[in-house]
């Protein structure tokens, strides 16, 4: 079966879901869907949708990388960490020295994203450093 | 000289017969419309019909003006299609690079092996289910060729 097949249900989820950019590529016997969604709940539907072709995501077959849109004029990030403080860190890597911690569902200041997988922030106690980008979540 | 005023008047004569049953532009616009793909817009002044749009490729775009040339009454067409640029391929992150990530990406999960070979990120050991597509949202987020999941899922 055609992979666009297989991941119709899919890619028809993230055109009804209005995803930016949307781009679905096949090459090599791999299905890639690329996009921007409006929010982490249109992210986390489409990862859904995805889990219900492939239960536990075994096949190997897809790469799906939806990331949620970030307004230029986001100031300040949601800590979503599964429960655990989010570690703030002196450099863009786990590699780095730990330099704070940001608590579970903590709003902190967002400063910069030049990196996108590690975002600069910044705490009330005026703590700055690199987080996980994808344990923080933008706020209006 | 005689020859030349016949064939002047059988000029004018064959102009004003052919104006007189040549189809009108909103004909020819409506059935030229009528078997263009969708995306093509058709306009005709004087029997002159304009393609504009995008198509997907370099054949739509011949077939297009193929369907507007072959119409009764058409006398030129100006094929202003514009053919969709190809996809660009998908980008994979180098070995180096996405080691880097996928370590950065596991180091929370600290039940699963992560190893990256020619862009393949293998997975083994194992996870809890709950745990499962937020690893899998991190590692998809890295330009991976493939995730290879192994994982026993909890």
């Amino acid at each position: 079966m055609l992979l666009q097949e297989k991941y119709k249900a899919l890619t028809d989820a993230a055109v009804a879901a209005g995803i930016s950019d949307l781009a679905v590529r096949a090459q090599d016997g791999i299905l890639y869907v690329d996009g921007t969604a409006a929010d982490g709940a249109t992210k986390d539907h489409l990862w859904e949708v995805y889990n219900q072709i492939d239960p536990n995501f075994t096949s190997g077959d897809l790469v799906l990388n939806v990331n949620v849109s970030v307004d230029a004029a986001t100031t300040h990030v949601k800590v979503i960490t599964q429960s655990s403080n989010l570690n703030i860190r002196k450099g863009p890597g786990t590699d780095q020295p730990i330099v704070g911690k940001a608590a579970h569902h903590e709003i902190i200041t967002l400063v910069n994203r030049s990196n996108d997988l590690w975002w600069l922030v910044r705490t009330k106690d005026g703590e700055e450093g690199y987080c996980y980008a994808q344990y923080l979540e933008p706020q209006d | 000289m005689k020859t030349s005023k016949f064939l002047m008047s059988a000029v004018i004569a064959g102009t004003l017969f052919l104006a007189s049953c040549s189809p009108k532009d909103a004909d020819i616009q409506a059935a030229v419309q009528a078997k263009e793909a969708a995306g093509i817009a058709v306009s005709v002044a004087k029997g002159a019909v304009t393609l504009t749009g995008e198509v997907a490729d370099d054949a739509a775009k011949a077939k297009a003006e193929e369907i507007a040339k072959a119409e009764k009454g058409v006398k030129s067409v100006v094929n202003n299609l514009t053919v969709k640029p190809a996809a660009a391929p998908v980008v994979i992150s180098e070995d180096p690079l996405l080691t880097k990530n996928v370590a950065d990406a596991t180091k929370d999960f600290p039940t699963v092996k992560a190893s990256v070979k020619d862009g393949v990120v293998t997975l083994t050991g194992e996870i809890k289910k709950a745990s499962l597509i937020t690893l899998m949202q991190h590692l998809s987020a890295l330009k991976p060729k493939k995730i290879e999941n192994k994982l026993t899922v909890k």
